[in-house]
């Protein structure tokens, strides 16, 4: 039996319809057209779908559509407005840190995470704070280097270029 | 059959009723366990009945003598707590090590005692602190000692319509700390092969006058060890006395062998780690003065 969920996704007031056992990043996906959260391993291994829900970092897979009523989803589609970029993506960009990609929007909103909260990371809490990011292209080399000077700029001001 | 229903109940008795009631009821806190074993087949919910919006199930709270933890805190708020940080960094240390970030911004404490686990590393912690579990369930509440949770891997106490609402672990008292480590084979993201948990106190001598150790991942439930918490106490915590706990513990353990280790290994690293919580532990004291 569907039920009726009301939530609100990148600010968003949102409203959908899902079955009981439908993840958050079923609805996303499939009911809602928000294809940038990645389906890597539908069991909170791999970080693709991260989203930050009311603010916390998690995996959408592991999340139930039914848990998003009156609650606040940030997904990567939120993260910088259409054709905008966040710093991460544009250090990422800059660093050539991204091969295949499907790693790339979980690293963002867990980057995003990480740097809202600690805006002067040390290199080791960036590989902590990404540990729950599988990539299997770059050797995370690149994304660290890049987090970190996204980090910078953002000291020194830079943020969503609109 | 799949999974028929999501319920949200807003109070203990409702959520009581539901599990009681509902052919299938699973009790969902926050589901990095529960959701994976359903996809896998491990487990058939019927239905989830989400106990996050049930007041009490969320939250951290100071009272004089104790710390009361909903069941459905999730542990990276556990390991960010300032409070328990300078109280009980065993549990701290604990917390944080479960899972990635993503996994510890939904996987509950009451979760990783309820999955039944002998790996999960909140449970010595918790156990070395002499946690005690509020349970809710059709003939009321009742407290339950947080090391007689689990039956095997798996399988707990709780009977049908029962969970786990809230985790109530004693205030540390003056000269008393604690540590947590455990042995995976990379930095992040694993399974603990061994598991290590000590809660000493020691008078203002420095002599140990109450010690509690607990071990995970080398018996099907977490392993405590009376005789081994005896061969502490009353000592200055020197070498010997370190040495003889360490041995009781190991002696104790009835570890398996499987692909993350032998059961000889097990227990060699048993004791290693045992020997560095004592240590990290007293030396937290030692820093107290």
């Amino acid at each position: 039996m569907a039920i009726h969920v009301q939530t609100r996704v990148n600010g968003q007031a949102t409203e959908f319809l899902c079955e009981a056992d439908a993840s958050a990043l079923d609805v996303l996906r499939d009911t809602l057209g928000l294809t940038g959260s990645k389906e890597g391993c539908n069991s909170g291994d791999c970080g693709a779908c991260s989203v930050l829900l009311d603010g916390t970092l998690v995996c959408a897979c592991l999340v139930l559509g039914a848990e998003l009523e009156g609650r606040e989803l940030l997904t990567i589609e939120g993260v910088a407005p259409p054709g905008g970029l966040h710093p991460v993506q544009q250090k990422l960009l800059e660093h050539n840190a991204m091969q295949c990609g499907i790693c790339i929007p979980g690293i963002v909103v867990a980057a995003k995470a990480l740097l809202d909260r600690d805006p002067d990371p040390d290199e080791t809490t960036v590989r902590f704070a990404l540990a729950g990011n599988l990539c299997r292209c770059t050797g995370y080399d690149k994304i660290i280097r890049a987090v970190l000077d996204a980090a910078a700029a953002m000291r020194e001001g830079a943020g969503v270029r609109a | 059959m799949g999974v028929q229903a999501y319920r949200a109940p807003r109070s203990i008795p409702e959520a009581v009723s539901l599990l009681s009631s509902e052919a299938g009821a699973f009790a969902l806190g926050g589901g990095t366990d529960l959701l994976v074993q359903q996809r896998s087949g491990a487990r058939q919910p019927g239905s989830f009945i989400d106990l996050k919006r049930i007041p009490g199930m969320l939250g951290i709270e100071q009272l004089p003598s104790l710390w009361r933890i909903g069941a459905a805190t999730a542990c990276g708020e556990v390991a960010s707590h300032p409070g328990l940080r300078s109280e009980l960094p065993g549990l701290v240390e604990a917390a944080g090590l479960i899972g990635s970030k993503q996994v510890q911004g939904r996987a509950s404490l009451g979760g990783n005692l309820c999955n039944a686990s002998p790996a999960a590393d909140s449970v010595p912690a918790l156990v070395a602190n002499r946690a005690v579990l509020v349970v809710a369930g059709p003939e009321g509440e009742r407290r339950i000692a947080a090391e007689c949770l689990t039956l095997g891997p798996g399988r707990t106490v709780l009977g049908r319509g029962e969970f786990v609402c809230a985790i109530e672990i004693p205030r540390p008292a003056a000269r008393q700390s604690d540590a947590y480590l455990r042995f995976i084979p990379r930095t992040e993201m694993d399974i603990a092969v061994v598991g290590a948990a000590a809660s000493l106190r020691v008078d203002e001598g420095g002599r140990c006058i109450a010690a509690r150790i607990a071990l995970g991942a080398v018996a099907p439930t977490v392993l405590t060890s009376p005789e081994a918490d005896a061969a502490l106490t009353g000592s200055m915590l020197e070498p010997e006395a370190i040495a003889a706990c360490v041995a009781i513990a190991q002696a104790a353990c009835s570890p398996i062998s499987d692909r993350r280790g032998t059961a000889e290994f097990r227990r060699h690293v048993a004791g290693v780690l045992l020997r560095r919580v004592i240590l990290a532990a007293s030396q937290r004291l030692a820093k107290e003065g």
